[in-house]
């Protein structure tokens, strides 16, 4: 259907973010190996977030070109303002651009958070390829989220995952570290595997890899070969389940995030469970979104509700295996795989009538867990710096040795559990008002049920920081600037969030169309 | 006196707490007297507008003259899917609605009054002085926004805001178990709170509803007056069945629905009230909390529960209400007399008001289920009554511990001969609370009793035995306190000094106010209880 052209010296224009990402690591690369040993490496940390930064710009400038200011949304879907490379494999899209944003920022502050704890972390050996390494990586996140095709899809995604598989085991002097990448090859294999593997058989009864091709192919093929479409679909949403750790995905997690560095586990953490539920969220409306709806048993349907039971099951056991949870990064891995619950939820509950704006939830959503995350593990950072280990009663007593850092961690607590005045109260209220809309009614209450239990670990965090005081080791916890400057921004702009959300929900509305920026055309 | 219409005065009275929180912040953190001077006069400020704010108040005309609007969060909504059928825009959009009426106003006083009286009695708050005041005035403002509320999801913002300043009042302050009261009070409420957000969201989805013909806008709303309005609009999309419109209307609230909702709310605000099997988080937290905490929970937060079941469970969904009216009688039934049948075996006088607290809300479940103007006003007297008495009380209570170092019964007796003065005003309250005539508890049992033989005669036949058991509980406790032979330990432990002697008579004269002159407050209740009912028996009731 799309013809495949060539890319041509002006496209590489559109290219810009993911060719500048790739450009530095490769200067970076050069530059490590050539600048003398005695150099403090944070040089090169610095000059990794410029890239990302530069890249940050381009993506920016882009969105500003393709959504002149007075143009809504659907006027722009009618004027078709979406770059479309390769024959449809790769798209400029906002629905892209919407998420590179987010990604970029994300890792910047993640790259902020590593100058800060990984200069003093002398497991880490290589610190310089601490840094650029996240440029791939990210690159990858965000190719995966600009994919219209699944081999592009394909390769974002090992792009990223082979990548974190490194950054995982940099930490060379800590066997931890060691088992933790380990761990992560061989879950993340598999899940390269089952995608693998479904796409396969998407190929195979469609002919084609392209998203683009999906809606008119899939409904002939599903009818010709019903049990293959369903191997080929479940299969995917596995995989995918392994890279977002939904459960019953997830049990890799725990013991990744424990190992990793701290600024990595926060990466895998938001980025590459982002770039996952991204890749999820425009294939299945690419494909399976097609399928259902309709009045006769479709693959869509079933599709869409195997994903919700996924995403309850995340917010039950994410919470429910939190309860007991002594380390402070093996709790926050499982509170992610809670919020990976709450992330599928929109894209799960699919379109209706009354209810299209999914994307808007998840984007906010996805935003207000990027702020709460970063800034809770960069805390972590901090505590284990003072204390030497990562566990919770860490946390004792911070309220005397650091009442400012307490107060933002409080933030990150009360917004991580849905409690005003934060950016995770609006994210959770908007998805639930979503899933009510749909008559999702027994997901609002497992969403509201899994909440409630979450309380009861996230509070005890507060317990420690403010009710506990600890005895022993009354030493004063040092912030290191960077990892302060990290804090505040995310403790501010989950504050933001909470008081007024309306700015970025319409930012979001208004550059977003489902029709331009979803499908795939 | 100037027109008070004139000022944002609800907003300065929620946000003068909050400057005064700011004044806390930047005072240095080990003067104590600065610091509880600044959250005096943080507190005198509210109740002072809040006193003018009750005298300017026209009862005829109702609160909407002080009413304040702001476009708070519009977010607009994908309206791709709706394309075809020429939306102009489809948002959601919750307001700052704050607004009083006969019924939120008497509590904003009472709010206003307690709190400051609650901030004579932090004297004996012995460490962290400024994150004290901090949280506590965090507190008056979050109880403040809950009264004033007018939009669901700023009613529930305010409730989570007290939610978590409670949760570091009881866990930092109390006593020994304070941690674990405040984990218990954490859970529970929180529970309560996704309950009732679950309600919320269920409203706003369909009640909340409602289409703008002149420019063809599709609008959910958090408003409380457009969720009324809707609800008694018979030809609202909320109202109307699938086969009036043509098969489909995903707006439509049935009957179960209806119920579900009712049901929702009622178990929320249950918790907070607390209803029977959800009370054990409050014992702990009266035993554990301190005692100018407990002033405030007790006198206060416990009312948000009653308010809740008014505002959103009864007057929204009032048939509902009428058909389970004897459920919800029966509850309250239940709370009076377990609650005073336990009272009756305690040994720690800390309990001993705890259980007297269900026992008391037990009435005003009862003046609800009546369903009729004479019980609501009742309940809504007791509410304002038993507030005051709890925290006067609570009050004795703190001035107790911190000479004797006890409340518990056995150990404590004779007190009047070392402290007269204290002694006689917990004779005073523990009167009051028994509803003896002439003060304030007697008016809200007896209306609230009245309201109920109307329509549940045995019921509230039951209840009565209730009342004489309070007298027997309650007696017990005072005279175990201040009759019999003194510990000698007591002997020269010396009376009230005049900080704390000062929010004790204000309180007792408020409750003799309420009691010898119940107009005061039953005046400004019947117009808001008869504009409350009015629309209901005639519109939605059919008559």
């Amino acid at each position: 259907m799309n013809e495949f052209i060539p890319l041509t010296w002006h496209d590489t224009l559109y290219l810009a973010p993911e060719l500048v990402l790739a450009a530095v690591f490769l200067v970076l690369i050069v530059t490590d190996l050539l600048l003398p040993q005695r150099v403090n490496r944070s040089i090169i940390g610095w000059l990794s977030l410029g890239g990302l930064l530069l890249s940050l710009g381009f993506v920016i400038w882009r969105m500003m070109d393709m959504n002149p200011s007075g143009v809504s949304a659907e006027e722009a879907a009618q004027a078709g303002q979406v770059i479309s490379l390769l024959g449809a494999s790769y798209l400029v899209d906002d629905y892209g651009n919407l998420l590179k944003i987010i990604f970029l920022i994300g890792t910047s502050l993640i790259v902020l958070m590593a100058l800060g704890s990984t200069q003093k972390d002398e497991a880490v050996t290589d610190k310089a390829e601490f840094y650029y390494l996240l440029l791939p990586a990210t690159a990858g996140a965000m190719i995966m989220a600009s994919s219209g095709n699944l081999v592009t899809l394909y390769i974002g995604l090992e792009l990223l995952s082979i990548t974190s598989y490194v950054l995982v085991g940099l930490r060379k002097g800590s066997t931890l570290s060691a088992e933790a990448a380990f761990k992560y090859v061989v879950t993340g294999g598999i899940a390269s595997a089952f995608v693998l593997f479904g796409m396969s058989y998407l190929y195979g009864v469609t002919g084609s890899v392209s998203l683009a091709d999906f809606p008119s192919a899939l409904p002939q093929a599903f009818t010709d070969y019903k049990a293959l479409v369903y191997v080929g679909f479940f299969f995917l949403i596995a995989g995918f389940g392994i890279k977002i750790a939904a459960a019953p995905f997830h049990a890799w997690a725990p013991d990744v995030y424990q190992g990793a560095p701290t600024p990595i586990s926060a990466f895998l953490a938001v980025i590459a469970k982002g770039a996952a539920l991204a890749a999820v969220f425009r294939f299945l409306y690419s494909s399976a979104f097609f399928l259902s709806g309709g009045s006769k048993d479709q693959v869509g349907d079933d599709v869409f509700f195997a994903l919700l039971v996924i995403a309850a099951a995340a917010m039950l056991i994410g919470t429910v295996s939190a309860l007991r949870q002594k380390q402070s990064k093996r709790l926050l891995a499982l509170s992610g795989v809670a919020n990976a619950g709450y992330l599928l939820v929109p894209i799960a509950i699919s379109v209706t009538i009354v209810h299209s704006n999914n994307f808007s939830e998840f984007a906010f959503y996805l935003v207000a867990y990027l702020l709460m995350n970063v800034g809770a593990f960069a805390v972590v950072t901090v505590i284990a710096r003072s204390s030497g280990h990562e566990e919770l009663k860490g946390f004792s007593g911070l309220y005397y040795r650091a009442p400012w850092t307490a107060a933002a961690m409080l933030i990150f607590i009360l917004s991580l559990s849905g409690l005003p005045i934060t950016g995770g109260f609006f994210g959770k209220l908007f998805i639930l008002l979503g899933a009510a809309s749909v008559k999702a009614y027994w997901l609002v209450a497992i969403m509201a049920v899994s909440t409630v239990i979450s309380y009861y670990f996230y509070f005890g965090i507060i317990r420690q920081m403010f009710m506990r005081s600890n005895g022993d080791e009354e030493d004063v916890v040092t912030v290191p600037a960077v990892t302060g400057v990290v804090i505040w921004i995310c403790a501010a702009a989950t504050v933001a969030l909470g008081i007024l959300p309306g700015p970025l929900m319409k930012w979001i509305d208004t550059v977003f169309s489902i029709q331009a920026d979803l499908f795939v055309r | 006196m100037t027109d008070l219409t004139d000022l944002p005065i609800l907003s300065i009275i929620l946000v003068t707490p909050l400057i005064g929180l700011l004044v806390v912040l930047l005072l240095p953190k080990h003067r104590n007297r600065w610091l509880q001077t600044a959250a005096i006069i943080a507190t005198l400020i509210p109740l002072v507008l809040s006193l003018w704010l009750y005298a300017d108040y026209d009862k005829h005309q109702g609160g909407s003259a002080y009413g304040e609007q702001n476009a708070w969060v519009e977010v607009p909504l994908n309206k791709e899917t709706q394309a075809s059928n020429g939306v102009t825009s489809y948002t959601l959009t919750f307001q700052y609605d704050v607004g009083i009426d006969g019924l939120s106003l008497p509590l904003i006083i009472l709010t206003t009054l307690i709190t400051a009286m609650a901030a004579f009695a932090s004297i004996y708050v012995k460490k962290r002085w400024k994150a004290f005041y901090a949280w506590f005035l965090l507190l008056e403002t979050g109880v403040l926004g809950v009264f004033m509320a007018r939009d669901l999801f700023l009613f529930f913002i305010f409730f989570e805001i007290t939610l978590i300043a409670m949760y570091f009042l009881i866990g930092i302050w109390g006593y020994f178990n304070r941690e674990r009261a405040a984990n218990q009070f954490v859970i529970y409420n929180g529970l309560g709170s996704a309950i009732m957000l679950i309600a919320f969201i269920l409203l706003v989805n369909t009640a909340g509803f409602h289409i703008d013909q002149e420019t063809s806008s599709f609008v959910y709303s958090g408003s409380y007056a457009d969720i009324f309005r809707n609800l008694t609009d018979p030809s609202a999309w909320v109202n109307l069945a699938p086969d009036q419109v043509g098969g489909m209307n995903p707006f439509h609230m049935s009957d179960t629905m209806q119920t579900v909702i009712f049901l929702l709310l009622v178990v929320a605000f249950g918790i907070k009230l607390p209803i029977l099997p959800f009370h054990t988080w409050m014992l702990k937290v009266h035993n554990e909390a301190h005692p100018a905490i407990v002033m405030i929970h007790s006198g206060i937060l416990l009312k948000m529960g009653a308010y809740g079941l008014i505002r959103f469970g009864i007057v929204l969904f009032p048939e509902q209400a009428k058909d389970w009216a004897v459920v919800l009688a029966s509850l309250g039934l239940a709370n009076l007399l377990y609650g005073a049948l336990v009272a009756f075996r305690q040994t720690e006088l800390k309990l001993v008001l705890a259980y007297s607290s269900i026992s008391h809300m037990g009435i005003v479940l009862l003046g609800l289920a009546a369903f009729n103007e004479i019980g609501l006003q009742g309940a809504i007297f007791q509410l304002v009554s038993h507030g005051l008495i709890s925290a006067l009380l609570f009050l004795i209570v703190g001035s107790l511990y911190e000479r004797t170092k006890t409340t518990t019964l056995s150990e404590l007796g004779g007190l009047a001969r070392s402290m007269p003065f204290i002694s006689g005003i917990l004779l005073a309250g523990g009167l009051a609370s028994l509803g003896l005539p002439g003060m304030s508890g007697f008016v809200g049992e007896f209306l609230s009793l009245l309201g109920l033989f109307d329509t549940q005669p045995w019921i509230a036949g039951f209840s009565v035995l209730g009342v004489i058991l309070t007298a027997v509980y309650m007696l017990r406790a005072v005279m175990k306190t201040t009759f019999g032979p003194i510990d000698e330990r007591y002997l020269a432990v010396k009376d009230a000094r005049l900080i704390e002697a000062l929010p004790m008579i204000v309180l007792l004269a408020f409750i003799l106010l309420l009691g010898c002159f119940p107009s005061v407050l039953t005046d400004t209740l019947q117009y808001s209880v008869e504009g409350i009912f009015k629309p209901l028996f005639s519109s939605r009731m059919g008559g």
